[in-house]
């Protein structure tokens, strides 16, 4: 829509074409070009588009259907949560670190966490059931990430139908973390020093059923796409980026494994034990935005076995501890759930209110003033749903940190929109996006 | 206090330079002084081991390869910690140590996985830190690399044309920050609004202190409401 150009400075000269992202009158658009000979279009996608999921910004600009070049916007979601964090006490900035990328929750809260505990020198003290409590919510949250990547990534390119069932798998998932932490997401569970609660009672045969619900229904997806000629159309050799393109580009993840090289941090670097979980790192040679999808569906399957061996551990360590055993450090833990989803420990009550005048200063202390991290950096890295998750973290030896950052594998995957959609057909911009599986909460942070 | 005194952290030769703040007020936190004595004045250091050997194999295999490709390197402040190998290069040379990082083939630092800028107001002539995290796929290490500039003059040179991954990291530490990354191909804002002024994420910016503006009502901003110490 072209009109007088309102956006240039006094001294400027004015553009001769203004478009406003209201559009206008497609008659009007169409006349005021048929005469001009210039093929190209300029397109906004979004920001709110609903297969840019969240709120990205896409501006393309297409010679009849090819893009002849397209910018990322990003920032629509940025709510400065490292800011924030700055003011809030150590424990308390976990509420704030679930939150960025929220589709995979207690990702964020696991790095920050173990990158904490990096800086406090407990890394080898954070109890073993705490461990395995952080490796299962990890993993089932892992299936849950790939549900949606998988269910969305289908839905643009027209299918409903998983869609709708993966978001049926991710329902289970869950109920059983609603069971455990009182919420579906943002649980703020992974606490520094442990987790915040252990399973409740029936939380071993709620988690067996969910083992069973998945090992049913987990088949249907190879079997709806695997071999779906319209998913090999949209997928195979769509967006593709070659191993030294993933490097160059920051790629980490499943995009990074479908050019055929088997980086998984949980192998690679592990922690929370996973050098003692039998699993398979999944990578496939491909290159393209199919490769990634059976990466995703491949590493459901794999994560499912670390959940059935999470089970079997869990059996074995029960009553053990969650929370590290530093009381200068440990929140109360086993904390009671309450039908609203939130709760208090009942015991932990009874000591400090009836039982000792010393607990209760104590407790007081160290829940509105929080411990005290000696001064350090740390970096950690974990193995997300989407690739490298990092966390920078620098105390200055108080009790709120004095700068976090948190590395997110979305924000520079959208750095390669440029690079696998531009001489591409406009309709594939969706499936690369689909395949880097971004998710702009944690972009944006 | 005579030197032998101190305690054994703070007889380190090289301490005063890694002091990036110093504070005072009524809680010792630590510092074994509870007396009030020395006016409860505590300096915080970064901690770690600063010179080679640091007893870690991957540490020693990087400062040792590093040295023998680029003798200047011997002349970084270094700092071993938590695991964690940290090189404080001088801005003027980043360029060519992020170069002889990646291309060496006994380095071979593919890939920066993470920028983050830090604030440190009372480091003088050291305010701005932009702090990389390099990996390295083929050897299956880490290496942190920190780098420095003046408030007054916040210019640090630019990586994307070694590390193209950087290019979103520079222009958020610019954003957040105001480190102007110099060879950037296209240095402009990336979470903020375009014509946002000044730069969040420094500690002279206010947590919230934009005021609230709503159909011509005009709310306070959060900092200025009340105050969380």
């Amino acid at each position: 829509m072209s009109q007088q150009d309102v956006y240039s400075q006094p001294e400027e000269k004015p553009a001769d074409h203004v478009y406003f992202p209201q559009g206008g009158d497609w008659e009007d658009i169409v006349s005021e070009h048929a005469g001009s000979g210039d093929e190209t279009i300029v397109i906004n996608m979004g920001p709110s588009h609903p297969s840019t999921h969240g709120v990205l910004r896409l501006m393309l600009e297409m010679e009849g259907e090819t893009v002849t070049s397209i910018r990322p916007g990003i920032g629509f979601l940025h709510t400065g949560i490292e800011k924030n964090i700055e003011f809030k006490t150590w424990t308390q900035a976990v509420t704030y670190v679930t939150r960025m990328d929220y589709v995979a929750p207690l990702f964020n809260e696991a790095v920050y966490c173990m990158a904490v505990e990096k800086l406090l020198g407990i890394t080898d003290q954070i109890p073993e059931r705490a461990r395995i409590i952080r490796v299962l919510v990890m993993e089932l949250n892992r299936i849950a990430s790939h549900l949606v990547a998988m269910g969305t990534g289908a839905l643009e390119i027209g299918s409903t139908t998983v869609m709708s069932i993966a978001f049926r798998e991710r329902e289970m998932i869950l109920d059983f973390l609603e069971a455990l932490t009182g919420l579906r997401m943002n649980h703020a569970f992974i606490r520094p020093g442990g987790v915040a609660n252990d399973l409740p009672e029936g939380g071993l045969d709620h988690l067996r059923d969910v083992i069973k619900w998945l090992h049913k229904h987990l088949p249907e997806y190879a079997g709806f796409c695997n071999e779906n000629p319209i998913f090999l159309a949209r997928m195979k050799d769509i967006a593709v980026v070659d191993l030294s393109g993933a490097m160059m580009l920051g790629m980490t993840g499943p995009r990074l494994r479908g050019t055929g090289y088997d980086w998984d941090l949980r192998k690679t670097q592990p922690y929370c034990d996973y050098e003692t979980y039998d699993f398979d790192v999944v990578s496939w040679e491909g290159d393209d935005a199919y490769a990634a999808f059976r990466i995703r569906q491949a590493e459901c399957w794999e994560s499912l076995k670390i959940v059935e061996q999470c089970l079997e551990r869990l059996e074995k360590t029960q009553g053990q501890p969650v929370m590290v055993a530093d009381k200068k450090i440990a929140w109360p833990a086993q904390l009671s759930l309450g039908p609203d989803g939130q709760g208090n420990s009942n015991e932990h009550i009874k000591h400090i209110m009836t039982g000792s005048m010393e607990a209760l200063i104590h407790h007081f202390k160290l829940v509105t003033e929080g411990f005290d991290v000696p001064v350090g950096q740390a970096y950690m890295a974990i193995e997300s749903p989407k690739g490298e998750l990092g966390c920078h973290v620098v105390s200055d030896g108080g009790p709120k940190p004095y700068r976090v950052h948190v590395r997110d594998p979305g924000f520079h995957h959208i750095q390669s929109i440029p690079y696998m959609c531009e001489g591409g057909m406009m309709s594939d911009v969706v499936v690369a996006l689909a395949s880097i599986d971004p998710v702009l909460g944690g972009v944006d942070r | 206090m005579t030197e032998q005194n101190l305690p054994e952290e703070r007889r380190d030769a090289d301490r005063a330079e890694r002091v990036f703040a110093t504070k005072s007020g009524m809680w010792s936190r630590g510092s074994g002084d509870t007396s009030g004595y020395n006016g409860l004045v505590r300096e915080l250091a970064m901690p770690g081991k600063s010179g080679a050997p640091f007893e870690d194999a991957a540490a020693d295999a990087i400062h040792d390869r590093a040295v023998d490709v680029l003798p200047k390197f011997k002349g970084y402040r270094m700092l071993f910690h938590a695991g964690e190998l940290t090189v404080y290069v001088p801005r003027e040379d980043l360029r060519e140590v992020v170069r002889t990082l990646r291309d060496d083939p006994y380095l071979r630092f593919e890939v920066i996985m993470s920028i983050s800028g830090v604030h440190y107001p009372q480091e003088v002539g050291a305010e701005l830190h932009a702090v990389y995290h390099l990996l390295s796929y083929t050897y299956n290490r880490r290496l942190r690399l920190e780098v420095t500039c003046p408030d007054d003059d916040r210019h640090i040179p630019s990586v994307v044309e070694t590390y193209p991954m950087a290019d979103y990291d520079e222009r958020e530490t610019w954003d957040m920050f105001g480190i102007i990354f110099d060879g950037h191909p296209s240095l402009t804002r990336i979470l903020m609004p375009d014509d946002w002024a000044g730069h969040p994420q420094r500690k002279d910016y206010p947590l919230g202190g934009i005021d609230v503006e709503y159909k011509g009502a005009t709310i306070p901003a959060p900092d200025t409401r009340r105050s969380y110490s």
